[in-house]
């Protein structure tokens, strides 16, 4: 509008820094929006300046990878044991979230864990005997995400384990991910005390067959339309997945006994495996199109928080990871907390999770205590995001698609960094959750990808 | 010591009660807390962590319990105290974008971006506002040259606005940016280029009765040859063409020859009577400019300068001892500093030099009479502007009273938004110091209608002992006249 049509309207104001100013306007009553501003991520200028010369080029490679991703079509076909359908699983190899890591880095959790699981697999007689053999070249350790695979915190994941099988019937891929403990002291948060190691058992011997009948008796179970139910009922599917966990346990039910009907009601986050394995599922599609800046990973291991792009193959990018801001339980604070740790960030990185969290009202303590604020949060990743969902609706904003494919270009250029959900795991093994809460990937990670995607854009 | 509660029946989410129990226990005296509903799960995590009291044994799966484990009872019962205010629901919090574009979409019909960060990233901000189609106030300084040329020159085929950058004041349709006062709305439409020439007009329009329409800044540099006076004239040709303005009023220190001549062009086409204040170019003060802009725009005749009264001045020199002999002005708006200068005339000394001043060596140590700018960035590196943090001055002020040769204190005092939300406790102090041995001198620019409120402010300075003048050209005429009757 010109100077005097301005003069003739009613003032409407950003204010762009200093806080005080935005004051000023509210007590003169003008509409005025306050910007908690930034600067930009210091990169390579000629970096900024090649890929914003590439830009026409990876406009078009991220068009692609969001209409595969939008395509996705997650189902559960089934259940099996690791060894024999997860590729690359081997009588030795331990699969673990994040990025690839030694035994030395390991943080206490995901030590725990390997021990629960070398007990669980028989490898080892008593903890101590179990972290002999972590110690030693005995066990291979891998990643969960370079097996088609995914697991919640610790994410370790050994042969015997029963897993969930989801394929993505648009491209024929497959994902693989374990069954969800429920809560207490459990192996993904690095507990191996006997009654861990029982219950584990009792999956593999209970809760597997029976599910696995279950799901062979419906033939497969829709995961797109549970998710993109459940974030209509108030799920975003990674700290909240009461309505996608009773949406799945409805269809399965006439098939379940009476003693894993109530292990399943008694697990508000059972669903959890099974929304991080769509997601892996969804994503793995998307994997290796060239020049495209969209992450198809975002993983953390305890130690380091790593993400992977669909235009740069198999390599990982890393930070360190962060600790979450969290609500903890009674008796632990914040200096007991371990880094942000597990696989379920595949949910973010899928749309869903802290991406979708204005689906999800009940939960926004976690993220400062109004819905007002969850509606920011999903807001603000709509603006470093390469497309919006198709099936993944938030209600409150009008059934606009959860912000979908997150984009390195515009998280360096706009400084806003992934907002993710998670549990707080005791930095102790052994000891379990202690918390959940909400946080903001670090920048590391994303600083080298943006900088390795600059170097390897190429023409045509 | 461990103090529980148990109510029945009452149901909270357990995110919420996480929340309340964090807040609990980082209470003054709190150990540690728990407020959770009482199943068996949650029992045996009290029990753990040794906050399970004998109440809780037969509270179940529906009740809520408080538990506190505190230093004192005291801090107990506050706590619990404390807790059904946190259950409530909290009141939602505004939204906070992190740029421009998530701005736009909580306000997508936006007509002003208020831009205040890091100039080095600024005039990048401006330029996304522009071409969102927005008007821009740039507060920010240090914004390159070449940048601020590029921004008004695309703003100005587009018709907006660019305020700046180094634009510290506005009004807007009567709503006051940054560093603005609450002045009376009226029927004068303002053009500067210097701000606090452009607050101290205002003020003295406003208390004067009558009242502003527009008040446009455009930042020093924009009169100077190389941004050519680009948004100078694109402001007086909008306030030629705004209904709501009767009386046009241009404040500005001298702009380049070329502009004045385009500036003088462009009055020329003006149906409107145009006021014009270029500071040291013409003899007129901000004053008079303010107060023949007012006389204008109720159709009367431009005021006769009345001459100063000299009995006050006589009164003051009288108590002065025979060294004392200079004006030592401290300044927290640069155009005071200039407009001092120019009406105190020959053998003035300057950090910021205008007119016939001479630079002065040291800028922390005065000679002779001497006039600071302490808002050049030489004093404003690191620390906040002088009209917010006054310590510094405050500093010199003692120091000049010190000096056996000072004679007249002479200070600006800036009130409105922005500004140090209670001068009058900053400077009372000092100035009761500084009168058992010098005159102080000072204005006040702003009004009754600022949060400061000028009249408090003003009884308060009096008290200490200051001689408070209407105008900054008033103050400086009576320092002038003390030390002449020396």
């Amino acid at each position: 509008m010109s100077v005097n049509a301005l003069f003739r309207s009613e003032l409407k104001v950003v204010n762009i820094g200093l806080a005080v100013f935005k004051q000023v306007l509210d007590d003169a009553h003008v509409p005025a929006v306050q910007v908690d501003w930034k600067p930009p991520v210091d990169v390579d200028a000629r970096l900024v300046k090649r890929v914003k010369a590439f830009q026409p080029v990876i406009d078009k490679a991220n068009v692609e990878v969001v209409k595969i991703i939008l395509s996705g079509m997650p189902q559960l076909v089934g259940l099996a044991r690791a060894i024999d359908v997860i590729p690359g699983m081997t009588s030795d190899t331990l699969l673990h979230a994040g990025p690839p890591i030694t035994w030395e880095r390991m943080c206490g959790p995901m030590r725990g864990a390997v021990v629960g699981a070398l007990l669980y697999e028989r490898k080892a007689g008593t903890p101590e005997e179990a972290e002999r053999l972590a110690a030693s070249s005995a066990i291979k350790f891998s990643p969960c995400h370079e097996h088609a695979a995914v697991g919640p915190m610790a994410g370790v994941t050994s042969p015997s384990m029963p897993v969930f099988i989801v394929k993505n019937e648009a491209l024929g891929n497959f994902a693989y991910c374990s069954m969800n403990e429920g809560l207490g002291k459990v192996l993904r948060y690095g507990a191996y005390s006997e009654p861990v190691i029982q219950k584990l058992r009792w999956m593999e011997n209970t809760l597997y067959p029976v599910l696995k009948k279950a799901v062979a008796k419906v033939g497969k179970v829709d995961l797109k339309n549970i998710i993109a139910q459940a974030l209509h009922m108030g799920d975003e599917v990674h700290n909240r997945n009461r309505a996608a966990t009773s949406l799945l346990y409805r269809t399965l039910a006439p098939s379940l006994g009476p003693e894993v009907l109530e292990f399943i009601n008694g697990n508000d986050h059972f669903f959890l495996n099974l929304s991080m394995a769509a997601s892996k599922a969804t994503l793995d599609a998307a994997r290796g199109i060239k020049n495209s800046s969209v992450l198809v990973v975002m993983a953390r291991n305890g130690t380091d928080f790593g993400i992977q792009l669909s235009g740069t193959g198999n390599e990982w990018f890393t930070g360190p990871a962060d600790v979450p801001d969290a609500l903890y339980f009674p008796g632990y604070t914040k200096s007991d907390a371990n880094p942000d740790i597990g696989d379920s960030a595949i949910t973010e990185t899928n749309g869903l999770g802290g991406f979708a969290i204005a689906a999800a009202p009940a939960i926004v303590q976690f993220v400062g205590g109004s819905a007002e604020d969850a509606v920011n949060y999903t807001r603000q990743m709509y603006e470093i995001t390469a497309g919006e969902n198709n099936v993944y609706q938030i209600p409150y904003l009008n059934f606009r698609g959860t912000p979908t494919g997150i984009d390195v270009i515009k998280v360096v250029e706009k400084n806003i960094l992934p907002f993710i959900d998670t549990g707080v795991a005791h930095k102790e093994p052994g000891v379990g959750q202690i918390g959940a809460g909400v946080l903001n990937a670090p920048l590391e990670p994303f600083k080298k990808a943006f900088e390795k995607f600059a170097k390897t854009l190429r023409k045509g | 010591m461990i103090t529980g509660q148990v109510r029945k029946g009452a149901y909270f989410d357990s995110v919420t009660l996480m929340r309340v129990g964090k807040e609990i226990t980082g209470m003054p005296g709190v150990i540690d807390a728990a407020v959770v509903m009482a199943t068996a799960s949650n029992k045996a995590i009290l029990n753990a962590s040794g906050l399970l009291s004998v109440q809780f044994k037969d509270a179940g799966d529906t009740d809520l319990v408080i538990a506190v484990k505190a230093e004192s009872e005291a801090a107990a019962k506050t706590a619990l105290a404390a807790v059904d205010g946190l259950l409530k629901r909290p009141a939602a919090t505004e939204s906070r974008p992190v740029n421009l574009s998530g701005a736009l979409q909580i306000l997508p019909d936006a007509n002003l971006a208020l831009i205040s960060i890091a100039g080095r990233y600024a005039g990048d901000e401006a330029m996304r506002a522009l071409e969102a189609g927005m008007h821009v106030m740039l507060f920010s300084d240090n914004v390159p040259l070449e940048k601020e040329i590029a921004l008004k020159r695309f703003a100005a085929k587009r018709g907006l606005l660019v305020m700046g950058p180094d634009c510290g004041t506005a009004i807007i349709n009567g709503v006051p940016l940054a560093f603005a006062n609450v002045v009376n709305r009226g029927n004068i439409g303002i053009a500067a280029a210097a701000g606090t020439g452009l607050q101290e007009v205002s003020c003295i329009i406003s208390n004067a009765g009558a009242g502003i329409s527009q008040a446009i800044g455009t930042g020093g540099r924009d009169v100077k040859k190389e941004v050519g006076g680009i948004m100078f004239i694109e402001a007086l040709k909008a306030l030629a063409k705004d209904e709501q303005t009767k009386v046009i009023l241009l404040v500005s220190k001298p702009p380049h020859p070329a502009v004045l001549k385009r500036i003088t062009k462009s009055i020329k086409t003006i149906r409107k009577p145009v006021v014009t204040m270029f500071i040291g170019a013409s003899p007129t003060t901000l004053e008079e400019a303010a107060l023949t802009a007012v006389a204008l725009s109720r159709g009367k005749k431009p005021p006769e300068v009345a001459a100063p009264d000299t009995k006050i001045a006589k009164r003051e020199a009288g108590k002065r001892k025979k060294r004392q002999k200079y004006v030592r002005g401290l300044f927290s708006g640069g155009t005071f500093c200039a407009e001092a200068q120019i009406l105190l005339g020959n053998g003035v000394y300057s950090n910021a030099p205008t007119g016939k001043s001479r630079q002065l060596k040291d800028s922390l140590k005065s000679q002779k009479n001497t006039l600071i700018d302490l808002g050049e960035d030489e004093f404003t590196v690191g620390r906040p502007h002088p009209m917010i943090d006054y310590s510094l001055r405050n500093k010199r002020i003692l120091q000049e009273a010190e000096d056996p040769e000072t004679a007249v204190i002479l200070l600006d005092v800036v009130l409105g938004y922005g500004s140090n939300p209670d001068p009058a406790a900053e400077l009372t102090g000092v100035i009761r110091e500084a009168c058992r041995r010098v005159s102080v001198v000072c204005s006040i620019t702003g009004t009754d209608k600022d949060p400061q409120n000028r009249s408090r402010v003003k009884t308060a300075l009096r008290k200490a002992g200051a001689i408070v003048m209407p105008s900054n050209a008033a103050a400086c005429k009576l320092a002038g006249s003390i030390i002449q009757c020396l």
